[in-house]
């Protein structure tokens, strides 16, 4: 029989898909390869392993939680379905004009993505409503009418309606979907004031068409994924995990399946934040570090930080603009080319430069001799002693250190005139820097200061990083929990039922309007509950109220979050007060004499976080005992150092290991710099504390 | 090589990183639109003598160039002994910073340990300065507004609140100017902060060693591009419209062994009009579109930027003296890059676009009540807009897309939301592409109205209307810019023209340039365009050749939606 206490989360990824099961009995995980054609396999195969080392059946699984890059990909590889535009007379364009700018000013042969839709595939019909929502050109039924039996003519799966300033009226939208369901029943419709409410054109029609574009092939994928576990004897419910770290039914996530995009990564969030809480951390750095990219997220009062808009698929080197917008509500996250398999080479300035290009699996980093002849960061890492050519993904792959060698003398050395060693140290410097500055700037960019965050790393490269990166960023402790390869399927456990709705609607402080207030608020928050009560009908919601601001005049908003009695009953002159305090919080200082608007107001519906147990501090058990030591090189001191070596399975509960130190498991090493040493808590996690000062 | 090489290109990426931040945290504060959401601005690192370590990649070249050399005035006009931490210094002097009044550029010391480690600067356009206002109209930089020359904002941390008094009673968004000041100081406050974190990490007392590395690796990197080049000299042209008489920009390269010269003699006198350009900002242009075509990925730094020598007569358009009026400086500006690489292709052949719709297509409305009518505003707003950029000598020209100027557009819903303007429409421009194996980008059609009860006056910043871009190696010139009433009134291309309410302004943007034969273009190409409405079907027929039957296939495949293959 189905129980709760079984649960299992399933996150497809690009290369494997991890499944996770919990019961009362333990964790059980497994990571199968992906199975493109039919993702569902993967899935089937791996529920099937875990269901198997937990002795249970299919059927005694009591929730399924999901998440995937399948939404993502759809997106990159451009394999959506047979789409269509409507939009406003006048602009037709809109979604491929852009920003009319160039992400790469210096490029003279610079190439912009094409728009998801080519131009023969936008339509328009005559019709205009202005900022405040008045309607300046009515909408002719007759002209829909006959638009859509065109577009029912030529074949199209899938409709996206996106017009101008239908975020503050949306009636010429509901009327177009009205007539599409009406002439058109086998195409889906997909409009921008439900999908993505919010202001400025280009994202918000993008985001709807992105919507369109993937919403056939999502809703086949999830109700064959359904089929098939029906089929193996699943009777529990099945959630999707969404963008923005919570989790939506199957059949909403089917209607908005954009709010699938990156919801793998989301769940690597919500797992650091479950960490945090763990630990009672209010200030955390989630460093997630893979084969090809590492991700960022600042984890505040164990709640990842959120955004309304983020960039999918960017085609050039990550560049910011390269890629297209989607205003949702996600989980904000930087994302870098700097993974494993990331390659390095030397520039004109004769500096080295590292990533984005990755090795990939096939050939892979140098030393996997596969072929690869280019040093990648994976082959630093050996040459400096991190990790164990014998001893590599649990002694599966042998690693071969004289043709890392090889590639680094080739192709770093021979310029720069380095040896290999120097080389390694050069390539692993520059990209450790490259993810400590994109950490900096995104902490800047949210007003914070790391030296007193608490980082968590996950993914399998980040614990060789991780500690190099703490004494760069000034970070003083450091925790790398226990099953960090399948962190993101493990975070879909952790995360609540949850909705966020959002509505662009301008408002000066000066014209500040109480009663307006409270129905918007009150219209976004039983939107928002509708998904939560589709996923339960009983659990308690929590309701989290949140407006961005700006003085009028600036483009920039930033995020202000309210309590239940300030959003019930809304005055002005609080407003004002919390906005200038994040304000100047923020930029060092409030301007004074401006006027103050709201642009967007958001709700967040969602069940309570589960009652964590907070894991209490170790006491010091003496040292672990070391299998061995093996030569490894500290980057701060700039020379070879002899490391002890220690199983992590060897190390028990209080037991310390001082740096400089390896930490081995199967999937990973924890490399603990001179700087650090470590301590192992009683969940698993592996405590690093900075305990001298870095030179 | 011992570990501190490793460490110099740690701190070189960390300077680079700096002064992103710097640039970053002035978009998140400035009210200026052109700035906030259109990118126009610039934010950059230097060291004590006032040479350029590193700068933001977010930037408008424009900006970008010119800032490189305002430090050294400002080092110079407050006096090397009367620098104190704390200080903040500003200036809109066009010929000292980076062009125009309405450019503010701030610059600040950066103490570390009681000592001068360099200076932070940025720039940025603000809203208004006062005076005509911003547009073509003045006949000398005395009416284009208030000028600041380089002076204090702040001593010592304390703002100087007569100077902030001066400027708040000249120009018509007091508030808004001043919030942009401080944005500009906050931004180099944050640069400052950064850079002392660098310096306490890695020990430093100055910034002579890593300055002296990024110099070095720079100024070789530079070198070696220029080495390669043919030792060559070439000459160029190109006319475009002006204000009321054509403007012609001449231009002669001269590579050598370690720089290149670009001289600007025989180019056009000044003009009566605001639309004469400072050197500092011709140079902008004519290094950016140099460092483009030759070293695109060294960075912008006084090493990089030295090789790459700019000189023109005084009293050109392109070295416009005070009080010249100076306000539409980045039209000539815009344009420099064509100029410079109708030479550049006869020395490096097949590298250089064709040429484009060259100078962003601005313009700024001021919108008041209409007689009698209630419940209307008064607002100025401020639009960018792009036309096509030129064919490459590989790839089509970008349609609708700024070169050589970065700028963004604004959202028209945002546009909408800063004043009672309608856009009625916003979208490409079929045909206006230059045909050639390459065809151009396409420019664009705007129509711009006002909300019921206003009426407006236009201030047109536009060109090509009677030149439009030149084809190269045989390509197909690009559409010209068109402008007029919607009851077909006429229109000039620049300067301040009334509106009446319930009028529209139809705008036809230029188009790009084409490159190379038209006979030589993909025919798939031409049918896909055809099917996408880039071209229409005359045009398939008459530039492209493409048969009535092959019209007919591609007019029924885009019936379903298709393109035909």
């Amino acid at each position: 029989m189905a129980t709760t206490t079984n649960r299992l989360g399933v996150d497809i990824g690009g290369t494997f898909t991890d499944v996770v099961l919990e019961t009362d009995r333990g964790q059980f995980s497994t990571k199968v390869l992906t199975t493109y054609a039919a993702p569902e396999e993967a899935i089937i195969d791996g529920m099937g392993q875990v269901c198997a080392k937990a002795g249970i059946a299919a059927s005694q699984i009591g929730q399924i939680i999901h998440g995937t890059t399948l939404a993502t990909n759809a997106l990159i590889e451009r394999r959506g379905a047979k789409t269509a535009l409507i939009t406003t007379q006048g602009f037709r364009d809109t979604i491929e004009m852009r920003t009319e700018s160039r992400f790469e000013q210096y490029d003279l042969n610079l190439e912009l993505p094409e728009p998801l839709l080519p131009r023969q595939r936008r339509y328009t019909v005559a019709e205009r409503v202005d900022a405040s929502g008045n309607i300046l050109i009515p909408l002719d039924l007759a002209e829909v009418e006959r638009l859509v039996d065109r577009l029912a003519e030529a074949g199209y799966d899938s409709i996206a309606v996106g017009l101008l300033h239908s975020y503050a009226n949306d009636v010429h939208e509901r009327m177009i979907r009205d007539v599409l369901r009406d002439r058109m029943q086998d195409a889906m419709v997909s409009i921008s004031s439900e999908v993505s409410p919010q202001m400025r054109e280009y994202e918000r029609f993008n985001t709807v068409v992105a919507n369109a574009y993937i919403k056939p092939l999502m809703k086949s994928y999830l109700s064959r994924l359904e089929g098939r576990l029906r089929g193996e004897g699943v009777t529990c419910n099945i959630f999707l995990m969404h963008s923005g770290g919570g989790i939506i039914s199957l059949e909403n996530a089917a209607g908005f399946p954009v709010r699938l995009v990156e919801s793998g990564p989301a769940g690597g969030a919500v797992f650091a934040a479950h960490i945090a809480a763990r630990y009672g951390l209010d200030k955390v750095l989630s460093f997630d570090m893979g084969g090809t990219t590492a991700k960022i997220c600042l984890i505040k009062h164990q709640t990842p930080k959120t955004s309304r808009v983020f960039e999918v698929a960017r085609s050039y080197r990550f560049k910011k603009g390269s890629g297209m917008p989607i205003s949702i509500p996600v989980i904000d996250m930087v994302e870098i080319g700097a993974g494993g398999g990331s390659l390095a080479h030397v520039d004109a300035m004769r500096q080295i430069r590292v990533g984005p290009e990755s090795a990939g699996s096939e050939p892979g980093p140098a030393c996997y001799g596969r072929g690869g002849d280019k040093p990648a960061v994976t082959d630093a890492d050996l040459v400096l002693g991190k990790l164990d050519p014998e001893n590599f993904a649990g002694g599966s792959i042998a690693l071969h250190p004289d043709r890392s060698e090889q590639a680094l003398t080739h192709v770093l050395g021979e310029v720069l005139e380095m040896d290999a060693g120097e080389a390694a140290f050069g390539l692993a410097e520059v990209v450790d820097e490259n993810m400590a500055n994109a950490a900096r700037v995104h902490a800047v960019e949210n007003g914070e200061d790391l030296s007193d965050y608490t980082m968590i790393a996950f993914g399998g490269a980040a614990p060789l990083h991780a500690g190099r990166l703490c004494e760069k960023l000034g970070v003083d402790r450091l925790l790398v929990p226990p099953g960090a390869g399948v962190g993101s399927a493990i975070g879909f456990l952790r995360a609540p039922f949850s909705f966020e709705a959002n509505r662009s609607v301008y408002m000066r402080l000066s014209e500040f309007d109480p009663a307006t207030i409270t129905g918007l608020l009150e219209e976004l928050r039983t939107e928002a509950t509708g998904f939560v009560r589709n996923c339960d009908e009983n659990a308690e919601i929590l309701t989290e109220y949140k407006v961005y601001m700006r003085y009028a005049g600036q483009g920039w908003e930033i995020p202000i979050v309210l309590d239940a009695a300030q959003a019930t009953a809304p005055d002005a002159k609080t407003f004002l007060a919390l906005f200038e305090a994040d304000y100047a919080k923020l930029f060092g200082r409030s301007v004074k004499g401006m006027d103050v608007e709201i642009t967007v107001w958001s709700v967040n519906a969602t069940t309570p976080p589960e009652h964590v147990a907070r894991v209490d501090a170790a006491q010091a058990a003496g040292p672990a005992t070391p299998t061995g030591q093996r030569p490894l090189f500290d980057p701060a001191l700039a020379k070879m150092t002899t490391a002890d070596v220690v199983r992590r399975a060897d190390i028990g509960l209080g037991e310390t290991v001082k740096g400089p130190a390896a930490i081995t498991e199967d999937e990973t090493t924890i490399i603990l710099p001179a700087s650090r040493g470590a301590i192992r808590q009683a969940d698993g996690c592996i405590d690093i504390t900075r305990t001298k000062d870095t030179p | 090589m011992n570990p501190s090489t490793v460490a110099y290109q740690v701190m070189w990426n960390r300077l680079i990183s700096v002064v992103e931040e710097q640039a970053q945290a002035l978009v998140r504060t400035a009210f200026s639109t052109s700035v906030r959401e259109a990118g126009d601005l610039s934010a950059g690192v230097y060291d004590v003598d006032g040479n350029m370590l590193a700068q933001a990649v977010t930037g408008t070249p424009g900006h970008v160039n010119a800032m490189a050399d305002a430090v050294a005035h400002f080092i110079r006009r407050i006096g090397r002994e009367n620098i104190r931490a704390g200080d903040v210094y500003l200036t809109n002097n066009p010929w000292e910073g980076t062009g125009h009044l309405h450019d503010f550029t701030v610059v600040s010391p950066s103490f570390h340990k009681g000592r001068l480690a360099g200076f932070f600067a940025c720039t940025a356009h603000v809203v208004d300065v006062g005076g005509r206002g911003f547009g073509a109209d003045a006949n000398s930089v005395y009416e284009e507004g208030l000028h600041v020359p380089i002076m204090h904002f702040a001593r010592e941390g304390e703002v100087d609140e007569t100077l902030l008094h001066l400027i708040r009673g000249n120009v018509r968004e007091p508030g808004q100017v001043i919030g942009d000041l401080y944005a500009l100081a906050t931004c180099n406050e944050i640069g400052h902060r950064r850079l002392v974190d660098m310096m306490q990490e890695f020990a430093l007392d100055d910034l002579s060693g890593i300055g002296g590395f990024i110099m070095e690796n720079s100024r070789r990197a530079t070198l070696e591009r220029i080495k390669a080049l043919p030792r060559e000299v070439a000459e160029g042209a190109m006319t475009v419209d002006g204000f009321d008489r054509p403007i012609t920009l001449k231009v002669r390269l001269t590579i050598e062994e370690d720089r290149i010269i670009t001289d600007f003699a025989g180019s056009s006198p000044v003009d009566k009009k605001g639309i004469n350009c400072p050197l500092v900002y011709a140079k902008a242009y004519a290094c950016y579109a140099l460092k483009c075509a030759i070293a695109p990925e060294i960075p912008n730094n006084a090493a990089s930027l030295a090789p790459f020598e700019v000189t023109a007569p005084e009293n050109t358009i392109v070295n416009a003296a005070h009080p010249a009026p100076v306000a539409l400086r980045h039209i000539v500006g815009h344009f420099v890059p064509d100029a410079v690489y109708d030479a550049l292709d006869k020395i490096i052949p097949g590298v250089v676009p064709a040429e484009g719709a060259g100078c962003l297509c601005n313009f700024q409305l001021s919108l008041r009540p209409a007689e009698g009518a209630t419940g209307a505003v008064r607002a100025e707003v401020l639009s960018f807009n792009s036309g096509g950029s030129g064919a490459r000598p590989a790839h089509d020209g970008l349609s609708s897309t700024a070169f050589p100027s970065g700028v963004m557009t604004m959202p028209v819903e945002a546009t909408e939301h800063a004043g009672p303007v309608i856009i009625w429409r916003k979208e490409l421009r079929p045909d206006s592409g230059g045909s050639g194996a390459q065809r151009g980008g396409l420019g664009q059609y705007m129509e711009v109205g006002a909300r019921e009860g206003h009426e407006f006056d236009f201030s047109a910043m536009f060109d090509r209307v009677k030149h439009p871009a030149r084809g190269r190696r045989g390509g197909g010139s690009g559409g010209a810019t068109t402008i007029a009433r919607d009851d077909g009134t006429e229109m000039r291309g620049k300067g301040k023209q009334f509106v009446p309410e319930g009028a529209r302004v139809m705008l036809a943007l230029p188009g790009g340039a084409g490159y190379g034969d038209v006979g030589q273009r993909d025919r798939a190409k031409v049918r896909r365009d055809l099917a996408r409405g880039y071209i229409s079907a005359e045009c398939a027929a008459r530039d492209y050749g493409l048969s009535e039957t092959e019209i007919a296939r591609v007019q029924e495949a885009v019936e379903r939606g298709e393109e035909a293959q």
